[in-house]
C-alpha cells in the first residue's frame, strides 16, 4: 500500500517536472531587479521608480493599428474601478471595489480565486469603495481594506494568510492605496483626510504581519512639525497617504507622499504649515525615520492632495524626484537632498503668482475659500488627481493626465465629530464658466515645457502607460482605450469598452506575447496583436 | 402566565414598531431646529451645492429646492427616501456615491430636510401668466415647439421642456429663453461618466463636402452623433470629417423682449409650470 502511494507520488513528481510551475516565489530581488523581466507587473507603478513604462515593444507604433482586445473580466463590482494589475508568471492579480480581490490566468482572463472581506454597513469612503491594487511579495497578495486592514492572501488560493487591523473604519480611516513591497516590509498609508484622521504610513512584517514601523504624518507633541498646528488641531489633522510610493535602493528611502491636512478647505483653527499635510516624505526604509520633506502647497485651503505618483528621474549625475501635483505645479527636486530643482504651471492655475527665495510657489491671500464663494484654478480636482503618470525614457517625456477646471470654494464651518465628513468648505464647479477640458500632456521634466497634448472629449480620470514602443497608452471618460504615438501624441488606435476609466494601464506578456491591460467600467480588459 | 407574557411581549413589539413606522411616515425628527437648520445649511453645501445651487436656489443641474411643490418628493420621509436612495432615471445621486461629498449620516440628512423646508417659499397664490395663451404661444407664434417637446409633441433638437417647469425656476426658465447659450441645458449622461453631455451646437462638413449643423447627441474623442435642425440623425467618425467644429453658442435664438415680450414670454413660463407640477 505504502509502495503504491510512493509510487503514485514520484508520477505525480515527474509530471510537475514536466510542467514547471506558473508560479515562482517572488523575492524582493525580483522586485529590485524588475527590469531584467518585463513579462511581469510587479508593483503598482511597474517598478520602484514609478514610471510605469513597459520595455515590452512587441505591440509598437507600426503595428499598434491592428491590436485587438483578448479578453474581458467582468468583476460584478459598481462604481469607479481603479485598481491596475500584477501579473506575475503568467497570473494576474488585481482589486475591485468592496474589499475585492481576485487571480486570472493572464492569457485568458479566467479566473483562479476570488476574494472579498465583507464591507461593514456604516462605512462612508469619501469617493467610492474604490481600491487601486495589490502588492505581491514571497507567496502572498496583500491587500489594504476599506475597513483599515491589512491582509495577505496566499496567492495560489486567496486564502487569508494574515489580517491585521491598522485602524478603525469607525473614525473614518481606510486603506483605497496599493502597498509597496520593500525587502521584508508591506508598506501602506492610509486614507481618510475627508474626515479628520491622523494620517500615517506603516510597514508590517510580510511574512507575519508585525507592524514594524509606522511614520505619523502629523508630529505629536515634542516632535518637530507640532508647532505648525494651531492648539490640538493636529489631532485631527488629516494628511493622508493615499497613492503608492517609490522606492530608492541606493539610499534605502522610501517616497511617499502625503494628503491635504483636515478640514480640508477651512484653514481657520489650524493656524500655520500644517506639517507634513501635502508633502513628499523621505522615509528610511527599514525604521520609518524621516530623512526629509518637501511640502508643495503649506496650509493647504482647496483640498490638493499631494499624492499623486513621486517619480524617480535620472538626468546626468542628478537624481531627480518628479511630480505633477494636484495644486497645477509640476514640481521636480534632488532626491538626496529634498531641495527644489524647478516648479513650473502645467495647467489653468490662479491661486499663486509668486514663488518664494526657494523657488516655490506661494497663495495669493484672495485664494482663501470666503463665505459667499469665489473662484479658484485649479478646482478642488487638481489640475491631476490620483491618475498614474508615466514617464518614458525613450523620450525622455513625462506624460500626465491634467484638467483646466475652476471651482467655487464657500467656507461651510463643521465641527469636528469622529467619523463623520470634516470639510470645512463646500467647492462646486461654476456652471456659468467655460467648460471644463482634459488632457494627456507630455511635459519635458528637464524645463516644464509642454511637448503636446491631446485634448480629450471631457476630462478623463485614466493614468498613462509609455512603452518601448514608442507608444502612451490612455483612456476618457467616453469609455475608449487609446493609443497615442509618445512623440507627437497623434492617436493611433483605440477601442471602446464601454465604460468610463478611473485606472492606469499596464502591459505583460505571457509566452512570448504581450498584452496591455486596463480597468474601465466594471471590467479588466486585455489586448494584443492578432 | 408565561403565554400571555408573551403575549404581552409581542404586543409591545407590534406597538414599538408601530410607534416607530409613524415617526418615519410623520417626518422629521429635527422638525424645524433652527440649529438642526444651520448644520444642515453647511452639509447642503458640502453635499447637494454641486448641482442645487448655493441656497438651494438650484445651480442649472439639480432643481430649485425652495419650491414648495418639488417633483420628487413630498413629504419629509419622501425627501429622506430620495437623498438616500437617489432618483432612478436622472442625475440625482443616492447618498454618498456622488464623488463629491463623503455621504451624511441619517441625522445629517434630517437637517438638510429641516435646511430645506427653512428656505421653501411658498408660490404666489394669483397665477403669474396665462398658461393658455402661453400653450398656444409655444406650438405657434412663438415657435418654441420646432424644435423643443412637451408631452411627446414637438420638436426634437431642443432639450424635452415636460417636466422643466417642475424643476427649474421661472427666472431660470426666463433666463434661457433670454440667454439661451449662457448654461447649456444637459443631455445624454451615461452612469460611469463624470460629465453629462451638454447642448452644443456642432458644425461638420463631410468627407463628400456637405455640411451637417446641429446639436451634438453624444460624442467622445472619435466619434459624434449630431441632430440637425431636420431631425436626422448622423453617426460620424471624427477622422473621416473634412472639419469638425463645436460651438458653446447655442442653436436656439435670442428671444430678445422686442421678439417676445415680457408677458408673452411669463405665459409660456405659465404654461410650461402648469405642466411641470403634473
Amino acid at each position: 500500500m505504502r509502495a503504491r502511494i510512493l509510487f503514485s507520488l514520484l508520477i505525480f513528481c515527474s509530471v510537475s517536472a514536466l510542467f514547471p510551475p506558473a508560479h515562482a516565489q517572488v523575492t524582493s530581488e525580483r522586485l529590485l531587479n524588475s527590469a531584467k523581466e518585463p513579462q511581469n507587473w510587479l508593483t503598482y507603478s511597474g517598478d520602484y521608480s514609478g514610471r510605469r513604462f513597459t520595455a515590452l515593444d512587441q505591440i509598437n507604433s507600426k503595428n499598434v493599428s491592428s491590436l485587438a482586445a483578448k479578453w474581458v473580466y467582468q468583476t460584478g463590482a459598481t462604481g469607479k474601478l481603479e485598481t491596475t494589475p500584477l501579473v506575475v508568471d503568467g497570473i494576474l492579480y488585481a482589486t475591485a471595489q468592496d474589499n475585492r480581490a481576485f487571480a486570472l490566468d493572464a492569457r485568458t482572463g479566467r479566473p483562479i480565486w476570488m476574494y472579498q472581506r465583507a464591507v461593514p454597513a456604516d462605512i462612508r469612503p469619501c469617493c467610492g469603495h474604490v481600491n487601486r491594487g495589490l502588492a505581491i511579495l514571497g507567496d502572498k497578495v496583500f491587500l489594504g481594506t476599506l475597513d483599515a486592514h491589512v491582509i495577505a492572501l496566499d496567492s495560489k488560493t486567496g486564502n487569508v494568510i494574515w489580517d491585521i487591523v491598522a485602524a478603525d473604519y469607525r473614525t473614518g480611516y481606510s486603506f483605497t492605496v496599493a502597498p509597496l513591497a520593500v525587502k521584508n516590509l508591506v508598506v501602506l498609508g492610509v486614507s481618510g483626510g475627508e474626515y479628520g484622521v491622523r494620517g500615517f504610513i506603516d510597514a508590517y512584517d510580510a511574512n507575519t504581519g508585525d507592524r514594524k514601523w509606522r511614520f505619523y504624518t502629523v508630529p505629536g507633541p515634542g516632535e518637530p512639525g507640532h508647532e505648525t498646528w494651531e492648539g490640538d488641531s493636529w489631532k485631527v489633522g488629516g494628511a493622508p497617504a493615499w497613492n503608492t510610493g517609490t522606492y530608492d535602493a541606493v539610499t534605502n528611502q522610501i517616497f511617499w507622499p502625503t494628503g491635504n491636512p483636515a478640514p480640508s478647505n477651512r484653514g481657520a483653527g489650524r493656524a500655520g504649515d500644517n506639517l507634513y499635510s501635502n508633502s513628499l516624505l523621505a522615509l528610511d526604509a527599514d525604521t520609518g525615520k524621516m530623512n526629509w520633506y518637501f511640502q508643495f502647497t503649506k496650509h493647504d485651503e482647496h483640498d490638493w492632495d499631494a499624492t499623486e505618483i513621486p517619480m524617480m528621474i535620472d538626468a546626468g549625475n542628478r537624481h531627480l524626484i518628479a511630480q505633477a501635483n494636484r495644486n497645477g505645479f509640476f514640481y521636480v527636486l534632488d532626491r538626496t537632498s529634498g531641495k527644489l530643482v524647478s516648479a513650473n504651471a502645467y495647467g489653468k492655475i490662479t491661486w499663486s503668482d509668486s514663488k518664494d527665495a526657494e523657488g516655490r510657489p506661494v497663495a495669493k491671500k484672495e485664494a482663501s475659500p470666503t463665505l459667499e464663494g469665489h473662484t479658484v484654478c485649479p478646482g478642488a480636482l487638481g489640475t491631476t488627481n490620483f491618475m498614474a503618470p508615466t514617464y518614458d525614457p525613450q523620450t525622455s517625456l513625462f506624460y500626465v493626465t491634467a484638467r483646466d477646471q475652476c471651482d467655487i470654494f464657500s467656507t461651510a464651518p463643521q465641527p469636528y465629530e469622529a467619523g463623520h465628513a470634516f470639510y470645512g468648505s463646500a467647492y462646486f464647479p461654476s456652471d456659468e464658466a467655460e467648460p471644463y477640458r482634459g488632457f494627456l500632456k507630455a511635459i519635458d521634466p528637464a524645463t516644464g515645457e509642454i511637448k503636446w497634448k491631446f485634448e480629450h472629449t471631457s476630462p478623463t480620470w485614466s493614468g498613462a502607460l509609455s512603452t518601448a514602443g514608442g507608444l502612451v497608452f490612455t483612456g476618457d471618460a467616453e469609455g475608449n482605450f487609446i493609443a497615442l504615438d509618445a512623440a507627437s501624441g497623434k492617436p493611433l488606435w483605440h477601442f471602446q469598452m464601454g465604460g468610463a476609466v478611473y485606472a492606469a494601464p499596464m502591459a505583460f506578456a505571457v509566452d512570448g506575447k504581450e498584452y496591455v491591460a486596463i480597468a474601465a467600467g466594471s471590467a479588466v480588459y486585455a489586448f494584443a496583436l492578432p | 402566565m408565561p403565554k400571555t407574557k408573551t403575549l404581552l411581549l409581542l404586543a409591545t413589539i407590534l406597538l414599538l414598531g408601530m410607534a416607530g413606522a409613524r415617526a418615519a411616515d410623520e417626518g422629521n425628527p429635527l422638525g424645524k431646529d433652527p440649529k438642526a437648520a444651520k448644520a444642515g445649511e453647511y452639509e447642503f453645501r458640502i453635499n447637494c451645492a454641486l448641482c442645487h445651487g448655493l441656497g438651494a436656489h438650484g445651480g442649472g443641474r439639480g432643481p430649485d429646492l425652495t419650491r414648495a411643490q418639488k417633483k420628487h418628493a413630498h413629504s419629509d420621509a419622501e425627501l429622506f427616501q430620495v437623498i438616500s436612495n437617489g432618483i432612478p432615471g436622472t442625475v440625482m445621486p443616492a447618498n454618498g456615491t456622488n464623488g463629491q461629498g463623503v455621504g451624511m449620516t441619517d441625522e445629517e440628512i434630517w437637517q438638510i430636510i429641516t435646511y430645506i423646508r427653512s428656505v421653501e417659499v411658498k408660490a404666489s397664490a394669483t397665477p403669474v401668466g396665462n398658461a393658455a395663451h402661453g400653450k398656444e404661444l409655444f406650438y405657434g407664434d412663438a415657435n418654441c415647439s420646432l424644435c423643443h417637446m412637451v408631452e411627446g409633441k414637438g420638436g426634437r433638437i431642443g432639450p424635452d421642456l415636460s417636466s422643466v417647469g417642475g424643476s427649474r425656476t421661472r427666472d431660470a426658465i426666463i433666463d434661457s429663453v433670454r440667454n439661451p447659450s449662457r448654461r447649456l441645458a444637459w443631455g445624454l449622461t451615461e452612469s460611469t461618466k463624470e460629465f453629462p453631455q451638454e447642448y452644443e451646437t456642432v458644425t461638420v462638413v463631410t468627407a463628400e463636402g456637405k455640411e451637417i449643423k446641429g446639436v451634438a447627441l453624444n460624442e467622445d474623442n472619435f466619434s459624434v452623433q449630431i441632430i440637425d435642425s431636420s431631425e436626422q440623425v448622423y453617426l460620424l467618425d471624427k477622422d473621416k470629417l473634412r472639419s469638425f467644429k463645436k460651438s458653446r453658442e447655442s442653436l436656439m435664438p435670442i428671444y430678445a423682449p422686442d421678439l417676445l415680450s415680457d408677458k408673452d414670454l411669463n405665459d409660456i413660463v405659465a404654461y410650461l409650470i402648469s405642466v411641470g407640477a403634473k
